[in-house]
């Protein structure tokens, strides 16, 4: 591929070279693109993915993308519904609280930052921040208290940047528990505010 | 919703016996019939058609009849087990079964065998078809011991309203006898959650007749009725974060009375019908703001930065009672009603919350917490003075019936959410027993204006 090196090559290389070299080396240029497209390579010698026959290669064309050696495949990627402006799936979406607690422990930093670092890549993204309690207590105070949890990772967020139109804090109290059993170990798969990416 | 009723003629000479002096005398023959203390499971009446649950007795027990209405087979409801129920079930009445035999309301019955049946009171009455389909429901109701007419009523209504008409001759007999007016014509409103659908729900206060006002796959809180009872306030969560709704209940026409960022929630309604108060987050913490009946920037009433909630004001709109943590844990205050500084109210103990002040303006009824159990409390404002007054331990959202008698309030009975009535001393108990499955969140709705 030396040839097509020099097609490609730094067109500052030309102009040091002083004019009438210059003008030689352009017009060995144009008239070279015009012989074929824009590689001296003999056609017979490309490699063509020809898929409908038994692969060359191990692994075929199609895996181009980790060998490196195919510029022209198409590596297919769908979007799933549902996951439009939405974080990777393997970042954490649930931010869970010790009894009677409103401060998010530092284990969740890294998930927090994971999403702040999402927010931050577009101010276009919001995210509603949904605060819930475990089932002992009253209905109305337990929602004030799921307001207190979703407020705090707001506050945790907006100190990593995202700024404040891209986020809503909201409660469901106890109304909408994770697990309904009245177990310490259910209340505590309860006590959580969810990042929601609407 | 308008009701007519015409008064009867009174058949004998002489004034009705006033109420005061008619329990006194009562009270002479109640005691020999009361049991001692509660816990007694009043026998299932054979008569009613509706399970009365019923624990404990009141002080004096008036023995009562009611004899066979003449024409009450043309009518689809049964107007004189209503009546019966509604009476027994206040703790107050016991049920003596009539013999066989219609005395309507024009007559002038023998008394002298009814006194020998120990019967204190006798109501008489009839059911006819009026010219236009309606019916024409009358009673008349007698002092067996002085001999004497206490008055009657009849009642033109549509067979819609039967029901209704039942309930009002058990609040006239209560007002004659007792000598507080009635709620057995009121209507509670209460949630109930099945699996993932909510239903909101209108009945009577004796917990029939129930219908649904809101069905949802989203949970709903917070019901609380309008001071005209044609309207329920609420929390809904279908739009996946709490709003309140304001719903007329005959037409189903509702309307968005917050939805402001954040959580709105805990809607409370001013005596005047028109302001309303609720909790929102637009500060960050939960603070109790007044609303804007035209729909512009709500006031902001609690000035903490602690959580403010459950607001609820006193009959005379002067005062809020609310919930708040600014202490280090949630305690019962009382602010003016147009905000200002708030005054704590409950001091014992480290978890009260769920105010819910008497119409008469002495009572205050919350839920303290107890160990890991929730108790339903009754304190008298003027003094302080609280007491427990149930034997349960998931008490949640007290009510005032409007005669201020008696609280209605969610609970767990043996493992299963029911609705219950206490008197005020924690001695006569009920259990809504057609409230089916899982029931929370009741509000007694106010006196129909007649």
């Amino acid at each position: 591929m030396n040839h097509s090196k020099h097609l490609t090559g730094s067109p500052a290389a030309s102009i040091s070279s002083g004019r009438r070299w210059a003008q030689w080396l352009a017009c060995a240029t144009v008239a070279a693109a015009l012989v074929g497209c824009g590689s001296s390579v003999k056609l017979d010698e490309v490699p063509v993915t020809d898929r409908s026959g038994t692969p060359v290669q191990p692994g075929g064309a199609g895996s181009g993308a980790g060998t490196g050696a195919d510029s022209r495949g198409v590596a297919p990627v769908s979007v799933a519904p549902g996951q439009i402006g939405q974080p990777p799936a393997s970042l954490s979406r649930t931010i869970y609280f010790d009894f009677d607690s409103f401060t998010v422990r530092p284990e969740f930093a890294a998930t927090l930052e994971g999403h702040a670092r999402f927010l931050n890549a577009d101010r276009s993204r919001s995210v509603v921040l949904e605060g819930h309690t475990d089932e002992r207590g009253g209905r109305e105070y337990n929602l004030a208290l799921g307001q207190k949890r979703a407020e705090s990772v707001r506050r945790a967020l907006s100190l990593l940047g995202v700024s404040d139109s891209q986020m809503e804090a909201v409660s469901f109290g106890k109304e909408k528990p994770a697990n309904p059993g009245t177990t310490e170990e259910a209340f505590s798969q309860n006590r959580r505010v969810e990042l929601s990416y609407r | 919703m308008s009701f007519e009723s015409k008064p009867l003629s009174t058949l004998l000479c002489g004034a009705p016996v006033g109420p005061a002096r008619t329990r006194r005398s009562f009270m002479a023959l109640g005691a020999l019939g009361a049991a001692a203390g509660g816990g007694l499971l009043a026998p299932l009446s054979a008569m009613a058609q509706f399970r009365v649950e019923v624990t404990g007795v009141g002080l004096t027990q008036i023995p009562f009849s009611i004899a066979p209405f003449r024409g009450a087979e043309l009518a689809s409801q049964n107007i004189p087990a209503i009546v019966r129920a509604d009476l027994e079930r206040s703790g107050q009445f016991r049920p003596i079964e009539a013999p066989p035999g219609v005395i309507d309301e024009n007559a002038r019955p023998d008394l002298a065998p009814w006194r020998d049946r120990s019967v204190d009171a006798l109501l008489t009455g009839s059911i006819s078809r009026l010219a236009d389909g309606r019916f024409d429901v009358r009673f008349r109701l007698w002092d067996v011991v002085r001999a004497q007419d206490m008055g009657g009523l009849s009642f033109p209504v549509p067979a819609s309203d039967l029901r209704l008409a039942a309930h009002r001759i058990a609040d006239y007999v209560y007002e004659r006898l007792i000598g507080d007016k009635g709620v057995f014509s009121t209507r509670i409103a209460y949630v109930s959650k099945d699996g993932n659908r909510f239903n909101l729900w209108v009945a009577d206060a004796d917990g029939e007749n129930a219908q649904s006002a809101l069905a949802s796959p989203e949970p709903i809180i917070s019901p609380v009725w309008s001071p005209n009872g044609s309207q329920l306030a609420y929390v809904s969560f279908e739009a996946r974060k709490p709003v309140i709704y304001s719903h007329e209940i005959a037409t189903g026409r509702r309307r968005l009375v917050a939805t402001f960022r954040g959580s709105n929630s805990a809607p409370a309604w001013a005596p005047d019908g028109r302001q309303m108060v609720a909790t929102l987050t637009l500060a960050g913490q939960s603070q109790i703001y007044a609303l804007d009946p035209a729909g512009g920037q709500p006031r902001r009433l609690t000035q903490s930065s602690s959580i403010d909630t459950e607001p609820a004001y006193t009959a005379d709109g002067q005062f809020i009672y609310f919930v708040s943590d600014r202490g280090g844990s949630p305690q019962v205050y009382r602010m003016p009603a147009a905000g200002g500084p708030a005054e704590r109210v409950t001091f014992t103990g480290n978890y009260n919350i769920s105010p819910a002040v008497s119409p008469d303006g002495r009572w205050l009824a919350y839920v303290t917490r107890v160990g890991s159990g929730y108790k339903l409390q009754v304190m008298e404002l003027a003094t302080g003075n609280t007491a427990s007054v149930t034997d349960t331990t998931a008490d949640e959202s007290p009510s005032f019936a409007p005669n201020s008698r008696l609280i209605m309030y969610a609970t767990r009975v043996s493992g299963r959410e029911s609705l219950m009535t206490t008197t005020l001393d924690g001695r006569i108990k009920t259990r809504l027993a057609s409230a089916p499955g899982n029931v929370r969140e009741p509000d007694w709705g106010p006196f129909l204006s007649a």
